[in-house]
């Protein structure tokens, strides 16, 4: 079954065996400068600009990093920590971003950070009222890591304008959990932290949606890139996104590529100690 | 097939990139295609999975509506000045009694405290002057004149970005920014400077071309900061405004502040302008500016973070640079070189160039002293006019800084330093043309990381404000022969 709905669980009851579960890759986080030596897990915020990120991150942490009501506010990264159940979370504001292709700086940071630091769950906020444009970054960040939490954001201004979203439809077609929230009130914060939770101990498992619009030509191309990967590097956890990096002749992957990198990228399944795994598969349009 | 060659025992990340740049050739560019892709499944799953209202709303919603009218060709720039104009006088007119408050704590009542505790423990009296009446007056000045009205512009400041405004100035002011070859975002950061410079070099982070954001930089001490504003309001009063009857004199001199902050905004234009066509040629970035939606503020958060992060932050700069100040401003005007304060000869050796510029020896001191922050320069004029002109029953003594106890009192020695609408007047001028104080000098050195541009942006208003005043000056004189 393709399908699933989070139920709630007893906080922390998942978490016990984390300190052994190094799920999260700590060379590559010391490179991009994030000390993980108090925190069990590193969970990651993206989204678009002026999306609520900020507001997000606050909620969460406690922090009251400046926030405001215009687009690019966050360039520099904001890092900040919280816990739940036993677990010690480091959560990491990405600047906001249109998409992962890194035209600009801020696209670049938030790639590099997704795509090198592995972090253990990437919380992908999207506004609720703006979902096509949000879900073309979201779909992008799905290329690249499966532990994604969508926080689908801004939900009461969605209402005020009269749209309404079928939650449970959108994580069936993404594959990943989604969680209405309207941080600025602070609605849904509670379940975002569980199955942010459930994400990163194992309790959830995505096979999220990978788009496949591809020329045969390109296809044929990339599954042969993607299965020299494949030998290279078994466990590199996107390499059909890889592929088309270097076929695209994505300088920043190249390079990455040559400085082995890439290879450092070799995270297995989270060795999840949970029971009943819930397993979240994307269906088919 | 080329990978056939390879076998899997030695296949090395270099042959997997050779691999993928042949491979490249043979497909050509796909990067739109993936691009389309992408977008056209994200429509097609946000159409599977939102249901819109049946008809949409008649007529226009409420955020459109007031689109319309804040970004309007006609009442666009009016609603932006009024705006601005609202937001300043509420900083200037609150601030004052929370300023005389704090005055009157710790100029009033822990400054003689501190004096009888140091003669209690027998500090000898340089110690005690360089503690007390140096780093610590000046300490305690730049707190209560700086404190308050930052504890209100910056809350204002962060309310109205927090309701969704801000973004529609940047909209306005786009078009007049691109045609002076900068960025539209400029906007944002010269409305922060407004605020405070050196709060707004870390707000021109927004701007992701580097030499736009140099020339933001560069041109934001155009954009008359809170450290100046007491200098114009109280400069205007004394001498514009007592040009004209005395029911006219509140708005005159206002309306000479507003002069003073939108000479300030079209030198902001001037300059860019200038700039993008020499020094930092190139093309203007465009930039799609996303209009939020309107947002209730929240406004206790809102006064929170913005008293933390901004507010907070920028005192806390100027008191560190305010402490070292202090010490200076007591240590010339007490250090004696043959009978004569270090402070006299340098205001002799200053008085020839400052009497060309229709300012004085003294003024440029404390334009010197006074780099750390703008707020000391008034009770720095005030204090070495008193010092060298030797006026009796003035003051607290030498290295004292000291506010006149009312316009007036200020006006008198004024006066007896030999001033005249002039001197008013210019230095109105050189107060908006300046170099930036030392705090946002610094901030801008570790925001750019350039000695060189850090380098312009303090020499090239400094160099722009001799040329102003001396023009003015040559011209005021010439018209005082002509019609004197």
């Amino acid at each position: 079954m393709d399908t699933v709905t989070v139920e709630p669980i007893e906080p922390g009851r998942m978490a016990a065996g984390c300190e052994s579960c190094a799920a999260h890759n700590a060379a590559n986080l010391r490179r991009l400068g994030v000390d993980m030596s108090d925190w069990d897990y590193v969970v990651a915020l993206a989204g678009n600009p002026n999306v609520g990120k900020s507001t997000v991150f606050n909620a969460l942490t406690g922090l009251r990093q400046h926030t405001g009501n215009w687009p690019g506010k966050t360039v520099t990264r904001a890092e900040g920590g919280f816990e739940y159940g036993d677990a010690r979370f480091k959560l990491v504001d990405l600047p906001g971003a249109y998409s992962l292709l890194a035209t600009s700086l801020d696209e670049e940071v938030a790639r590099d950070f997704i795509l090198f630091g592995q972090p253990d769950v990437t919380i992908v906020v999207v506004d609720a009222s703006r979902l096509e444009r949000n879900l073309n970054l979201a779909l992008q960040v799905l290329e690249i890591t499966d532990r994604v939490v969508v926080c689908l954001n801004l939900i009461d201004e969605a209402k005020r304008h009269g749209l309404t979203i079928d939650e449970r439809h959108l994580a069936r077609r993404l594959g990943v959990p989604v969680v209405p929230t309207a941080a600025r009130t602070r609605q849904g914060l509670d379940e975002l932290l569980q199955t942010v939770s459930d994400v990163a101990t194992g309790k959830i498992i995505c096979k999220p949606h990978r788009a496949r619009h591809e020329s045969p030509d390109l296809k044929a191309a990339a599954d042969e890139v993607e299965a020299d990967l494949h030998r290279l590097y078994p466990n590199l956890p996107n390499a059909r996104w890889v592929a088309l990096r270097l076929l695209d002749g994505d300088e920043a992957i190249i390079q990455a590529m040559q400085r082995g990198e890439l290879g450092d990228l070799t995270r297995s399944a989270p060795d999840s100690e949970a029971v009943n795994v819930i397993r979240l598969e994307a269906a088919p349009a | 097939m080329t990978t056939a060659t390879i076998s899997q025992g030695n296949l090395t990340p270099q042959d997997v990139l050779e691999q993928a740049a042949s491979l490249r050739l043979r497909v050509g560019d796909f990067h739109e295609k993936l691009v389309e892709s992408n977008y056209a499944e994200a429509a097609d799953i946000a159409d599977s999975v939102v249901t819109r209202p049946e008809r949409p709303a008649h007529g226009l919603s409420l955020d459109q509506r007031i689109d319309r009218l804040v970004t309007s060709r006609l009442w666009g720039f009016p609603l932006m000045i009024l705006l601005f104009a609202i937001v300043f006088w509420i900083t200037i007119s609150g601030a004052n009694i929370p300023s005389s408050m704090l005055m009157n704590v710790l100029i009033g009542r822990i400054y003689p405290l501190l004096h009888v505790g140091a003669d209690a423990i027998h500090l000898p009296w340089w110690l005690s002057g360089l503690l007390i009446d140096g780093m610590y007056l000046a300490t305690a000045w730049v707190i209560s004149v700086m404190l308050p009205p930052m504890a209100i512009f910056f809350p204002l400041f962060t309310l109205l970005e927090d309701f969704g405004y801000l973004p529609r100035v940047a909209f306005n002011l786009d078009n007049v920014f691109r045609k002076s070859g900068a960025h539209g975002k400029q906007a944002l950061s010269m409305m922060m400077g407004f605020g405070c410079n050196a709060a707004a070099m870390v707000s021109t982070r927004v701007i992701d071309s580097p030499r736009e954001r140099l020339i933001a930089m560069i041109t934001n001490n155009f954009a008359l900061c809170n450290g100046r504003w007491p200098t114009q309001i109280l400069i205007a009063t004394l001498f514009i405004g007592s040009l004209v009857p005395a029911y006219l004199a509140g708005i005159v001199s206002a309306l000479a502040v507003v002069g003073i902050a939108m000479l300030g905004v079209l030198l902001t234009f001037a300059v860019s302008w200038a700039l993008s066509r020499t020094l930092l040629q190139g093309e203007v970035s465009t930039f799609s500016l996303e209009l939020p939606p309107y947002r209730p503020p929240r406004v206790w958060q809102t006064i929170y973070t913005s008293i933390i992060d901004r507010t907070l932050f920028v005192l806390w700069r100027a008191v560190v640079f305010a402490l070292p100040a202090g010490a200076v401003i007591w240590l010339v005007s007490n250090i004696q070189i043959g009978g004569e304060s270090i402070a006299a000869y340098f205001i002799n050796w200053l008085n020839p160039l400052g009497l060309l510029i229709g300012l004085n020896g003294v003024i440029l001191l404390a334009y010197v002293v006074a780099i750390p922050a703008n707020e000391i320069v008034i009770p720095t004029i005030l204090m070495l006019t008193v010092l060298t002109t030797g006026i009796s029953g003035m003051g607290a003594g030498a290295g004292v800084m000291f506010e006149a106890n009312s316009p007036a009192g200020a006006m008198a020695i004024f006066q007896a330093g030999g001033w005249t609408l002039l001197t008013g007047v210019n230095l109105m001028l050189f107060s908006l043309i300046h170099n930036p104080c030392s705090t946002t000098i610094y901030t801008m050195y570790t925001e750019s990381g350039s000695r060189k541009w850090t380098a312009v942006a303090a020499l090239l208003p400094l160099a722009m404000g001799f040329v102003v005043t001396f023009m003015v000056a040559q011209a005021w004189r010439l018209g005082a022969m002509i019609f004197g």
